[in-house]
């Protein structure tokens, strides 16, 4: 940080430079006095954000290359104007082995894990959240651990007996079984039970005296209320959703049900192959597509994600 | 659960049921098939399955292939974390300090959390090619041969560097944010006691930043144990072979693959003690947070 330095007493201070002289005067805000010194925080600052966008820039450049010129040289640094060709092949072609799915389809089909995903995971955690806040319940605590305990294992964990009992469901290749899993952890419950215990309780106290009973204290002032919250656990939610790969790839054999990011799968085994050159600008515009909605969402409503993302694990 | 809670019984039970039944069948069912088939063992078409008792574990602590990929999975999370969060931490302080373009700088320093871990690792094929990687092309001018998929700890190097950069936005996030909490009194006070930037940061700052650094840290453990599938499995291109692999891979390799349900159901239990053990670990210190702020 740049060091402190007092309007009135610059010069004194400056030169002197025992530690406690400066305790006598107010201190005000900081001012650059070593210019270079600011310099060289934003030369780490802008290396840091390079290394975040060189290589994605890459990818986008290259997503506007032929096939043969990335397959000899690597990565592009300057954009080509085979762009239109790639994104037409990866958005409208059609691949697979079953010729059932091209990149239309996947971008539907992450739409709906990433809106599913959220939608369902935020009704759900609400409505437990709501439950177990603001009623007595003689299993409150029962309940309230058996949620919780939920966090403790991420679903990769799990991964091969999820998938046994899905099948057993008869819940392969089906929206259900690719999203209801996904939602069977607490975290949003924790989230909204968190925020519904900031909430001072005179609310909830004056509602009732007017008449209000359970059903509309939650609709008319609860949800109202936790808009903000609402947004931001949607916000990453969604991107988790959407990003979503393992439990995909397992669950979706059929190709008419892959998304995009199940979809960067089937690149792989393509460029494992080897057999004839890999589709690498299709396979960039592929990921480019997959990248943007989540990107965009991100930086477009970042206040909200960073709020989001922060508050929810105190 | 509030003072002045509502008395019904019925509605509460009515919002609790669709979590409560979510959880049921997708995460307590599965969790005890895993456990129960941890002790079995079935044969390779699933028609019958024998109780082995612990067989399936002294056969994951006696096979070299996993005890490779407990070996590898440790240094890999260690290192990932360690780089994540030492990144991050810089790029935070640096983001804390400037005036100007900060907001700018937080955007772009943050945006990445959207790229989906696969994604991630597509493009780091793409960099670390065996033959056309922009990246090995800049190693092989420094007269490094670089291999993907070839050398063990080429491949492993890859899938480190793609992990570490996937995961600076969210340690930056949590840090500077941590660094934003920092009361502005407290800021001062340091400036006046210890006019050296460096010492200021390991005295005041460096402290006052550990209850993040730590949550963090776990954070970081489970991303690296859990959250890098989509990584590891692009850059081995789903053909696992002699490759690195993390122990989540393994799950999947020899439970999807190897067609091994109680071997893979062991590894899935030894997973999830490893978690438990961390969580117990992070809400210890949680609670000691309360007190310490």
């Amino acid at each position: 940080m740049a060091d402190i330095t007092e309007t009135g007493v610059q010069t004194a201070t400056a030169t002197n430079t025992a530690t406690n002289t400066a305790t006598a005067a107010a201190p005000t805000r900081p001012k650059k006095r070593i210019k270079w010194e600011t310099v060289g925080d934003h030369a780490v600052l802008i290396a840091g954000a390079l290394l975040m966008l060189v290589p994605v820039y890459m990818i986008l450049a290259s997503s506007t290359h032929e096939d043969i010129l990335i397959h000899r040289e690597g990565l592009q640094f300057f954009f080509g104007d085979d762009g239109l060709e790639n994104y037409n092949a990866a958005l409208f072609e059609y691949g697979g082995f079953t010729n059932s799915v091209n990149g239309v389809t996947m971008l539907v089909n992450s739409m709906i894990l990433g809106f599913g995903f959220a939608i369902g995971k935020i009704v759900v955690g609400m409505m437990a959240a709501y439950a177990i806040v603001y009623f007595r319940l003689r299993f409150a605590t029962f309940a309230f651990w058996m949620i919780f305990t939920t966090l403790l294992l991420p679903l990769e964990v799990r991964i091969l007996p999820s998938y046994e009992v899905i099948q057993q469901m008869n819940l392969a290749n089906t929206y259900t079984g690719l999203i209801l899993p996904l939602i069977a952890s607490a975290t949003a419950t924790f989230f909204f039970r968190q925020f519904f215990r900031s909430i001072p309780e005179e609310l909830v106290e004056a509602a009732r005296i007017d008449g209000a009973g359970p059903v509309k204290f939650f609709i008319d002032i609860l949800v109202p209320l936790s808009r903000t919250m609402i947004a931001a656990m949607f916000i990453i939610m969604f991107v988790f959703g959407w990003n979503q790969y393992l439990w995909p790839t397992l669950i979706t054999t059929d190709e008419s049900l892959f998304t995009l990011v199940r979809g960067i799968r089937q690149i792989m085994q393509a460029y494992a192959d080897g057999s004839s050159t890999p589709e690498y600008g299709e396979a960039a515009a592929l990921a480019i597509i997959a990248m943007t909605p989540p990107v965009l969402i991100v930086i477009f409503f970042q206040n909200w994600f960073v709020k989001g993302l922060t508050e929810s694990d105190k | 659960m509030k003072r002045a809670a509502f008395g019904h019984i019925g509605f509460p039970i009515l919002l609790l049921i669709p979590q409560i039944a979510i959880i049921g069948i997708f995460f307590y069912w599965p969790a005890g098939y895993a456990v129960h088939s941890s002790f079995f063992l079935q044969d390779p078409f699933g028609f019958t399955s024998t109780y082995v008792g612990m067989d399936n574990y002294t056969r994951l602590a006696t096979s070299s292939n996993y005890l490779d990929a407990a070996k590898f999975t440790l240094i890999f999370t260690i290192l990932v974390t360690f780089f994540a969060l030492a990144i991050a931490l810089l790029l935070a302080v640096k983001a804390d300090k400037v005036i100007r373009g900060a907001k700018s700088y937080r955007t772009l320093l943050m945006w990445v959390y959207a790229i989906a871990p696969p994604v991630a690792g597509l493009m780091g094929v793409m960099l670390f090619d065996q033959s056309r990687g922009n990246i090995t092309q800049l190693l092989g001018m420094m007269g490094i041969e670089y291999r993907l998929g070839v050398n063990y700890w080429d491949t492993a190097s890859a899938m480190i560097s793609v992990s570490i950069w996937k995961q600076i936005p969210v340690n930056f996030i949590f840090f500077l944010s941590g660094l934003q909490a920092i009361p502005r009194s407290v800021r001062e006070a340091a400036m006046i006691d210890n006019r050296s930037g460096t010492a200021r940061f390991w005295d005041i700052t460096f402290p006052l930043l550990a209850p993040t650094g730590f949550f963090l840290l776990i954070i970081n453990i489970t991303y690296s144990l859990f959250d890098t599938f989509g990584i590891v499995d692009t850059i081995v291109k789903s053909e696992p072979g002699n490759n690195p692999m993390t122990l989540v891979y393994r799950v999947f390799v020899d439970g999807f693959r190897g067609g091994d349900l109680g071997g893979s159901s062991a590894q899935s239990v030894v997973l999830m003690v490893l978690v438990l053990v961390l969580t117990i670990v992070q809400f210890r210190f949680l609670e000691r947070r309360i007190h310490y702020t």
